[in-house]
This record gives C-alpha cells, sequence and structure tokens, in this order.
C-alpha cells in the first residue's frame, strides 16, 4: 500500500510517501500500526483532529472507515487552497 | 416544453506557470458566444502587512491527480446548482511571490446572479476542500499557513 504525507506531515514523517505491507483494516487502525512503528509517527499523528485523510484519493471523514483493498492512503493538515 | 439542454464547458489547470486574464477571457468569448455575464475571481500573493515579517515567498504544495479531480467536482456541483455556459478554474502551486497570481476563477451565465454565485461558490470550495497546502517563508523563518475556522463555516451557506 502506498502511503502518501502532505505539507507539515510530510516533514514531521521525513518522506513524502513509503510503500508499506499493512495489517491494518480501517484508517485507525492503520494510524494505530505507523504509530507503533516508530515515534516520527507518534509526533506527526499526536493531533488526530488536525488531520484529514483520503483513501484512493477520496476524502473520508470517518477513521473508522475501511481501507482494505484501497490502493493509496494520504495523510495531511487541513487544506489551505484558493 | 423542454428548453434544450446546453453542456457547460469546463476547464480545469493546476499549473506552476502564470496565467493571462484577457487571453483566458477570450478563450471563454470564442467558445461561448451567447453568455450574458461573466464573474472572474483573480487571486494573488499578499505583502506583508507587518513590516517586521517580510514575506519573502508562498510555497504551495498539492496531491497531483486530486486535486484536479477535486475542482473538477466542485465545478460539477456548480453546474448543478446554477446555469452556467463556461467555468475555467487556474490554481497555482510552487513558489510564488507577492504580487504574483495564485487562482483564477472565471463564470460565464446568461445573467450575472449565476456567474456571481457559480464563482463564489467555486472559490468557498477551494479554500477548504481541494488538496493544496501553503507555506509562509519570511527571512528568518517559515510556517504554514493555518486553514480557517471562518472559511469552512462559509460552506454551510450553500
Amino acid at each position: 500500500m502506498k502511503i502518501l504525507y502532505f505539507a507539515w506531515l510530510r516533514e514531521k514523517v521525513g518522506v513524502p510517501y513509503e510503500e508499506k505491507d499493512v495489517k491494518a483494516v480501517t484508517v485507525k487502525d492503520l494510524i494505530q500500526e505507523l504509530v507503533e512503528v516508530d515515534e516520527k509517527y507518534a509526533i506527526a499523528f499526536s493531533d488526530l483532529k488536525s488531520i484529514r485523510v483520503a483513501v484512493d484519493q477520496k476524502l473520508v471523514q470517518d477513521f473508522a472507515t475501511s481501507i482494505k483493498n484501497a490502493k493509496e492512503i494520504a495523510f495531511f493538515p487541513p487544506m489551505t487552497g484558493g | 416544453m423542454l428548453l434544450e439542454k446546453k453542456s457547460c464547458e469546463l476547464s480545469v489547470s493546476v499549473q506552476e506557470v502564470d496565467f493571462d486574464l484577457t487571453s483566458e477571457i477570450n478563450s471563454i468569448k470564442k467558445g461561448n458566444k451567447n453568455f450574458g455575464g461573466l464573474a472572474s475571481f483573480l487571486g494573488q500573493v499578499r505583502y506583508s502587512e507587518d513590516s517586521d515579517k517580510e514575506l519573502v515567498y508562498l510555497e504551495l504544495e498539492h496531491y497531483p491527480v486530486m486535486t484536479e479531480r477535486e475542482i473538477i467536482s466542485i465545478c460539477n456541483d456548480a453546474k448543478g446548482k446554477w446555469k452556467l455556459h463556461a467555468i475555467r478554474v487556474i490554481h497555482r502551486v510552487g513558489k510564488l511571490v507577492p504580487g504574483d497570481n495564485i487562482v483564477l476563477v472565471l463564470v460565464a451565465s446568461s445573467h450575472r446572479k449565476e456567474a456571481f454565485n457559480g464563482a463564489e461558490f467555486i472559490m468557498d470550495f477551494l479554500k477548504s476542500r481541494v488538496p493544496i497546502w501553503k507555506k509562509e517563508h519570511y527571512r528568518d523563518n517559515s510556517s504554514w499557513v493555518k486553514s480557517k475556522k471562518s472559511d469552512e463555516e462559509l460552506l454551510h451557506r450553500w
């Protein structure tokens, strides 16, 4: 699975994306799985309220959303376009 | 009697290069001879208001493909709400200095109300629903622009 990070999340994790084999079946599980791997994820994901998620490039509101069969998960802060 | 359903011409670009307002308007005029009004919104990088904190440049990061897809989806929502003849959206990414153009929204319709509404709707959603992030670079430091609660609240009016 491809996991992408943008803006300050990318800076905290240290890479724009990574390929990982994950056991997680929901967004929430995935965050937990990452946090257990390395402290940099714990720091990046310390405030879940300021984190947005896209599963296969679709924004999801609920962290309980399934990521089964997903190819790409992106984590990023609230968007500031325009 | 059913009116003939006219399709709305839609064009979206996410690009590093600058754009020219007049040529974008002329291109809409060429393809749509019969609109009554065109509303345009041009956003540019603001100069610092605080002289101690001089903005050197603004960096815009985005999520390629998803950015274009989200803008197109917003424009399609606008097309569903108002009778629009043409929509053109250009959003720049990369490094931009104060005074540089950031965003252009052009909406053509038969009447002004639809054109104004369409442009405002698209701008409101561009602010907080499109995966773009801004980082401000000052002389000695830099910081990510925080999303505004007021921008999020504006979406409820639609």
